[in-house]
């Protein structure tokens, strides 16, 4: 399972990139979409609202079930990642391209774990 | 594949020939009339009848062999059911009649709430939801005309555990609550530090299903009702289990406060397409002034209809509900007898722990000891090291006439199967299911790819569920 050394990650799978403007990007892990299986179907939420670090903001649903994404850090939600409306499969591609939220006003990181120690949880 | 029913169509073809309409067009309200086509299939009778005919021989039902689908309590459903609800004095109703000439069907509908309030605990109950979520909605509506009543305004949350049915969230969600999710612990009951962390001023209900979707009775459920209580919430019963404790136990003794039941599980009356279904709900003396207008009451020894009540939830459905449908269960109700309900379930009991017992030297239980009327086994290892999946061993199991579990649910156990056989099966129909259940899993142990091209002898063959879920075709339009 791919786990990519630049980004930060949580116990409930998602993962975080902090990029330099001080805004961050949002999506879940290869290995949870590897456990959810081929996504059908995402339910992104609006920008401008306000998401707070382990809450959920969004929900994924795959053949098997309907999982809900927590977010990582608190925010609020800059952009959405639109595409993933039409391509739910690109959760399952191409998951460290596949944001689906962009935040700004970022705090909150208490929740975050490196990506070595994500990868000894996964293993 | 057949054809689809319109493909079946040709212009000008009829059941029927109607003579030409009397009605000449300033004859209707001009609203009222339709400006394009309706386009329905144009077919003879009996090509209508060979259609449906057809269908329903490649469909699996409880008449056509086992159907151990995990909570849905898929029991037969007894022709004697039939025979009451198709008397005339049933059957032959209109629900506009007016009141004083329909005493007879009011005093079944009355009989039967009492009956449900007997087998729950409760003190009165609503026969009017058409099936469990709808009840879910009710129980939910009415949980918040309580705490609205006494002005207890701030209680915005309801507490689901994350074993619980996804309908639970979904109607907590739709009476506008936000829904609080909380840990199962490692016995696969509530995790009871965790609950005590959730609730507070905010919390409205918690909702629970016990046994729960594992099948495990959660037996600290009188120190649950109290930390609920404690904090000022409700406690709501969801009654899709409610098979395994018939006149063992009941929800208002366990301290619950609101219940709904499904009738087309626990009192066999049919499921889906031949239901409909019906979801009556219990409540507790407090909640009873909510219940909706419409339901059936006793004043002062006289069996009527409430109409008008101010604090009511007002009506959730047209009518007396689905009205057959009840007296399906009711007839159910008093052909079984005390004796009978409670035997049932013991039978549903006993028989999921004899499967259980005969499986788990081979299938992993998630959460061994013994079970209630279901239990639930996680296919996670065979995935790994055989590459043969929750849904390979359900797809082979179609190929012998049984119907598969309830697969990849309760969220919480990976690759789950989730196997209910429930009291109307006898032991040769268990020791059958049972020997099938081995061979498939010696087969994924040395052909898995046998149980990976599985279904070959349904109508319809693997299919692409992936695709159906990212492109659905909902519509026929014609070529």
């Amino acid at each position: 399972m791919k786990v990519l050394d630049h980004l930060f990650y949580t116990e409930s799978h998602e993962w975080v990139q902090f990029l330099e403007d001080g805004t961050a990007l949002v999506g879940i892990t290869d290995f949870a979409q590897h456990e959810l299986g081929d996504l059908v179907y995402v339910n992104l939420p609006e920008v401008g609202d306000a998401v707070t670090a382990g809450k959920r903001f969004c929900d994924v649903e795959s053949v098997k079930a309907v999982s809900d994404v927590y977010a990582p850090v608190n925010g609020v939600i800059l952009e959405v990642n639109e595409e993933l409306t039409d391509a739910p499969e690109k959760l399952n591609t191409d998951p460290y391209g596949a944001w689906f939220v962009k935040l700004g006003e970022v705090s909150g990181k208490e929740r975050l774990i490196s990506a070595e120690a994500y990868r000894s949880q996964t293993e | 594949m057949s054809n689809l029913i319109f493909e079946t169509s040709r212009e000008g073809r009829r059941c029927v020939i109607l003579p030409s309409s009397q009605m000449h067009g300033d004859d209707v309200y001009n609203e009222y009339i339709r400006e394009s086509a309706l386009e329905l299939p144009e077919v003879a009778e009996i090509d209508i009848v060979r259609h449906y005919i057809g269908l329903s021989r490649k469909a699996h039902g409880v008449d056509n062999g086992f159907y151990p689908l995990g909570s849905c309590t898929m029991k037969y459903n007894p022709r004697l059911n039939e025979d009451a609800a198709s008397l005339p004095g049933f059957a032959h109703l209109h629900p506009l009649q007016p009141e004083h000439t329909v005493n007879g069907s009011l005093k079944a509908l009355w009989h039967l709430q009492s009956s449900l309030c007997e087998v729950t605990g409760m003190d009165a109950f609503t026969v009017q939801p058409a099936a469990g979520a709808h009840g879910e909605f009710t129980g939910m509506l009415l949980i918040n005309a309580y705490h609205q009543s006494r002005k207890d305004t701030a209680r915005t949350q309801v507490i689901v555990p994350d074993s619980a049915h996804g309908t639970n969230p979904a109607s907590a969600a739709m009476a506008g609550y936000e829904v609080i999710s909380v840990k199962s612990n490692d016995k696969g009951g509530v995790d009871i530090d965790e609950l005590r962390s959730l609730v507070n001023e905010k919390t409205a209900a918690l909702m629970l299903t016990n046994p729960n979707t594992l099948g495990l009775f959660d037996e600290n459920i009188k120190e649950i009702a109290d930390i609920v209580h404690d904090a000022g919430g409700l406690l709501y019963y969801d009654g899709a289990n409610l098979n395994a404790i018939m006149g063992l136990s009941r929800p208002g003794d366990m301290g619950f406060d609101v219940v709904h039941l499904n009738l087309h599980k626990t009192f066999s009356t049919p499921h889906g397409g031949g239901g409909p279904g019906s979801g009556p709900v219990g409540v507790k003396k407090i909640l009873e002034p909510f219940l909706p207008n419409g339901t059936i009451i006793k004043e002062n020894d006289h069996i009527t209809i409430k109409n008008d009540s101010e604090v009511s939830i007002g009506r959730m459905r047209s009518f007396y509900g689905n009205f057959l449908t009840n007296i399906r269960a009711l007839t159910y109700i008093l052909s079984l007898g005390g004796d009978g309900l409670k035997e049932a379930s013991k039978n549903a009991v006993l028989n999921a722990n004899y499967m259980m017992e005969k499986l788990n030297d081979l299938y992993t239980v998630a959460y061994p000891g013994t079970c209630m009327h279901e239990f639930v086994v996680s296919m996670e290892k065979e995935k790994h090291e055989y590459n043969v999946s929750a849904k390979d061993v359900s797809k082979a199991l179609l190929d012998v006439g049984i119907h598969p579990p309830t697969m990849y649910f309760p969220n919480i156990v990976h690759e789950a199967l989730m196997i209910e056989p429930n009291e109307t099966e006898s032991k040769e129909t268990l020791d059958f299911a049972i020997q099938t259940f081995r061979d498939i899993y010696h087969t994924a142990m040395t052909n898995g790819q046998a149980l990976r091209d599985a279904p070959l002898t349904t109508p319809v063959k693997r299919v692409d569920d992936v695709l159906a879920a990212r492109s659905p075709i909902l519509i026929y339009k014609k070529p």
